[in-house]
């Protein structure tokens, strides 16, 4: 690793003036930041320790109108929370379906939804192609090895996945996600307007203003988070990154769909949330056509690149299996 | 800068710069050579020590930021004193070849039973999924944790004892 200055944040306001006056680099659980630090892929200048910030950002409050879960709560953490277990099935499974219990101990949400593309060109310095790292260089992976690379959201520039697991919940449940700026001013922002489509620009991953704090998600209840899932397949049974998943919020009246929530991962350039296959399912009895024609609706924008042709399939399946397992769960009132 | 790490019941002072991290303390500058480097890359486990009785990757920390005690595969027993129970049962098992990934598996074994994911082999593979073994002596590590897991106090870990 190279060089750098650590700055400890013990406040909020500490934490962002560091940010924007030494130009500082959020560390949290550091496993997304030292890996890359490690490729020399990323070369921060200065590091803002901001664990200490977990007496402000680090509880998990549950009420009647959703779940609040601070940026610096550990995955491991959320996973054991009893109102997750019980009302938000699906990021419990999210979560402990993601990454080593090693990591998710270590591991915040904030940083989580933040983790960067594992596109091997990305992360290996070697290759001189790769938009994402060097702006304008070209894309190493169209037309290389993109077997895991994305198919929706993605554009001429890159076709990166989003690897994580947990933003898809959030996508999908309509989370918002809670800023704090260098001022000191706080915004929110719906969750699915955090992380930018790649377009000409895919350097650009968020919406984030330089120096910005996460400091919360906010997912709203609903009739549909107890019937929730998260279903991922991977080439090894546990420990590894998404090929696809599904996360699938159903709330069933009499077998009918009255609403639905379905989330994409391991296809998309970005935390992805499947409108058209919602608004495909709605309205609609629950039964094995209905999931296929909505896992058709979500697939029908998909790119591939050879590499990844058989990703639209994999993940129609995925989302059909997620839809069908989701409407047999036994579910509390 | 100067900082004080916590080992195994013991303070070691030591002058680091910010980019080491703790894997690379223990073992170069401290001379604790149990936890091993595999990947440095967050991948293997094999540089698992306990945080505060939390399994951590140690690849992944910077030592000076770390404030908690450290516990590693050299703390585990007294000198000339009985074993603890994981890693009899590792001898007993026979849960190694080469043996490179074993403190990682022994300290991850031990959080793995205190956090209540012992109940069952399966639940051990998805637990203990963080630890790789080149040498694949999985099923007996399996057997290992389960022979371990009742000798140990789940009650006496860090984290609540709640299962899957
Ligand atoms: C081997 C391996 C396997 C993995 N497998 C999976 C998997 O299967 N599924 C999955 O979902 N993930 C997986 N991961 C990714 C893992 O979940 C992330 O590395 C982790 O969640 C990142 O959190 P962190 O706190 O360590 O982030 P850090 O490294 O501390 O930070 C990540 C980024 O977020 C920024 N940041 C952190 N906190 C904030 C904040 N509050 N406000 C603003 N910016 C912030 C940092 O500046 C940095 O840019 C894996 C990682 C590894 C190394
Ligand atoms: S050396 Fe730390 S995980 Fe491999
Ligand atoms: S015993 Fe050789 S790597 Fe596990």
């Amino acid at each position: 690793m190279r060089p750098f200055a650590l700055e400890m944040a013990d406040t909020p306001a500490a934490a962002t003036n560091y940010a924007t006056q030494s130009a500082g680099t959020y560390l949290a659980g550091g496993t997304v930041l030292l890996d890359l630090m490690k490729l020399d892929v990323i070369e921060p200048q200065t590091l803002v320790d901001i664990n200490a910030l977990a007496d402000t950002y680090g509880a998990i409050e549950a009420d009647d109108d959703g779940i609040t879960l601070g940026a610096l709560v550990r995955m491991a953490e959320a996973e054991r929370h009893p109102a997750i277990r019980r009302d938000y099935p699906v990021i419990r499974d999210a979560l402990w379906q993601a990454a080593s219990p090693q990591l998710r101990n270590m591991a915040s949400l904030g940083g989580n939804v933040l983790q960067r593309t594992r596109c091997s060109y990305f992360r290996d310095v070697s290759w001189p192609e790769c938009n994402k790292r060097a702006p304008g260089s070209g894309c190493a992976a169209i037309g290389g090895n993109n077997r895991r690379l994305a198919v929706l959201g993605v554009s001429d520039h890159c076709i990166a996945s989003y690897p994580g697991d947990f933003a898809n919940a959030l996508v999908a449940l309509g989370a918002e996600v809670g800023l704090r700026s260098a001022d000191g001013s706080e915004r929110r922002v719906p969750f699915e307007d955090l992380h930018r489509l790649p377009g000409d620009t895919p350097e650009m991953e968020t919406n984030l203003v330089p120096g910005e704090l996460i400091t919360a998600f906010h997912v709203p209840a609903g009739p549909w988070t107890r019937r929730s899932l998260y279903r991922k397949v991977r080439d090894r049974t546990s420990y590894d990154f998404a090929l696809a998943s599904a996360v699938v919020a159903l709330h069933l009246e009499d077998g009918v769909v009255a609403a639905a929530r379905i989330g994409l991962g391991g296809v998309a350039a970005t935390p992805w949330r499947a409108h058209e296959a919602e608004a495909a399912l709605t309205g609609r009895p629950l039964d094995e056509a209905a999931a296929e024609h909505a896992a058709e609706a979500a697939f029908a924008g998909a790119v591939t690149h050879g590499g990844n042709d058989f990703k639209p399939e994999l993940g129609r399946r995925t989302l059909v299996r997620a839809l069908l397992e989701a409407a047999a769960m036994e579910v509390l009132p | 800068m100067d900082i004080v790490l916590t080992i195994n019941g013991r303070p070691h002072h030591l002058s680091v710069e910010p980019r080491v991290v703790l894997l690379d303390a223990l073992r170069d500058r401290i001379g604790l050579t149990g936890t091993k480097k595999g990947c440095d890359q967050g991948q293997c486990g094999a540089c698992t020590v306990l945080i505060d009785g939390q399994r951590v990757l140690s690849c992944f920390v910077l030592a000076a930021t770390v404030t908690g005690e450290i516990t590693t595969i050299e703390g585990l027993a007294p000198e000339g004193g009985p074993l603890h129970p994981m890693q009899q049962a590792f001898i007993e098992q026979d849960a190694l070849q080469c043996g490179y990934c074993t403190p990682g598996q022994i300290l991850s074994a031990i959080a793995c039973v205190h956090e209540g994911h012992a109940g069952s082999a399966e639940e051990v593979r998805e637990y203990m999924s963080g630890n790789l073994c080149r040498c694949a002596a999985y099923p007996n590590i399996v057997q290992a944790v389960l022979q371990a897991a009742p000798q140990m106090d789940a009650t006496a870990g860090p984290t609540s004892a709640e299962t899957v």
